[in-house]
């Protein structure tokens, strides 16, 4: 039961990505180019998800623990530093040049349309490049530490 | 670069909004998970157990699916229409997963999940990435374009 409705989850979120227009890079564009061609679709995007979620998420949180899982898996941190703010302005800048977004693009992969395979491809490089990085400058502080 | 205008789909984006929460909430309901496309893909490539990589594929499967049912109900595939050059796809989503992995999240994981819970980080990292993409597409479009 838990891995169909996981399943459906995911269905759910493509399908919404899919008919809401998130997935079409020409209107993710025009949803930022208020100057120009000004598309709003996107907005309504955001503020339908929000609608459901915010007292959706109310609802379950009343809850001890999810239906099938021992606890909830929430992130609890509250630090708002320079790593946060400096990946989701780069993450903006990714996202304006190509128009697809993680969750965007994911769904429209089995369209196997080339340009959401590129993309796509070339963000699991990024995911793996970052992750590689940040090992290093965690080792590279560690080590400075050690050495003090 | 080209510039492809797109008619206002009020109700079609304001439907898949709605389809985007009730996937949110029931991902939250069942295994108590944020629904962050973010963290689902990076622990589906580095999961922590094999269960943990179970669910994951499940719902990416699922995510996977939608396309297909749409081409079922409708005879197409949703709509995608490109303005970018193929190398624009390279940069871009190269720059996206190095700014999604540093800032911990994208549209789903901090533009739904976290506003919804009030999470003061999800707020900020929202606020930023939707700037710099709207400096951008301003650039692309007014300044380098224009």
């Amino acid at each position: 039961m838990e891995k169909l409705l996981v399943y459906i989850s995911g269905l759910l979120f493509g399908l919404g990505v899919s008919v809401g227009g998130m997935a079409n890079p020409a209107k993710v564009q025009n949803f930022f180019d208020v100057a120009g061609v000004w598309d709003p679709s996107l907005a309504l995007v955001m503020g339908g998800a929000l609608a459901v979620t915010i007292p959706g998420y109310r609802l379950v949180f009343r809850r001890q623990k999810p239906l099938f899982e021992q606890k909830f898996s929430v992130p609890t941190n509250r630090i708002i530093d320079r790593k946060l703010i400096g990946g989701s302005a780069i993450f903006g800048i990714g996202w304006g040049i190509a128009g697809f977004c993680p969750g965007a693009s994911m769904p429209v992969v089995s369209t196997l349309n080339p340009d959401v395979l590129i993309f796509t491809a070339a963000l699991i490089v990024g995911i793996f490049l970052a992750k590689l990085m940040m090992n290093f400058t965690e080792n590279r502080r560690a080590r400075t530490l050690a050495a003090e | 670069m080209n510039v492809i205008a797109t008619e206002f789909t009020p109700w079609a984006s304001l439907g898949g909004g709605v389809l985007i929460g009730l996937a949110t909430v029931l991902l939250m309901w069942t295994r108590g998970n944020v629904l962050g496309a973010t963290g689902i893909l990076a622990g589906f490539m580095t999961p922590s157990s094999s269960w943990d990589w179970t669910w994951r594929a499940l719902m990416i499967g699922g995510m996977l699916t939608a396309p297909l049912v749409l081409l079922g109900l409708t005879g197409s595939f949703p709509a995608i229409e490109v303005p970018m050059s193929r190398f624009a796809m390279i940069l871009g989503g190269l720059i996206v997963g190095v700014g999604v992995t540093y800032g911990s999240g994208c549209t789903s994981g901090h533009g739904v999940c976290g506003i919804a819970r009030l999470s003061p980080r999800s707020i900020a990292a929202t606020l930023t990435f939707m700037l710099t993409a709207g400096i951008t597409v301003y650039i692309i479009r007014h300044v380098i374009g224009g």
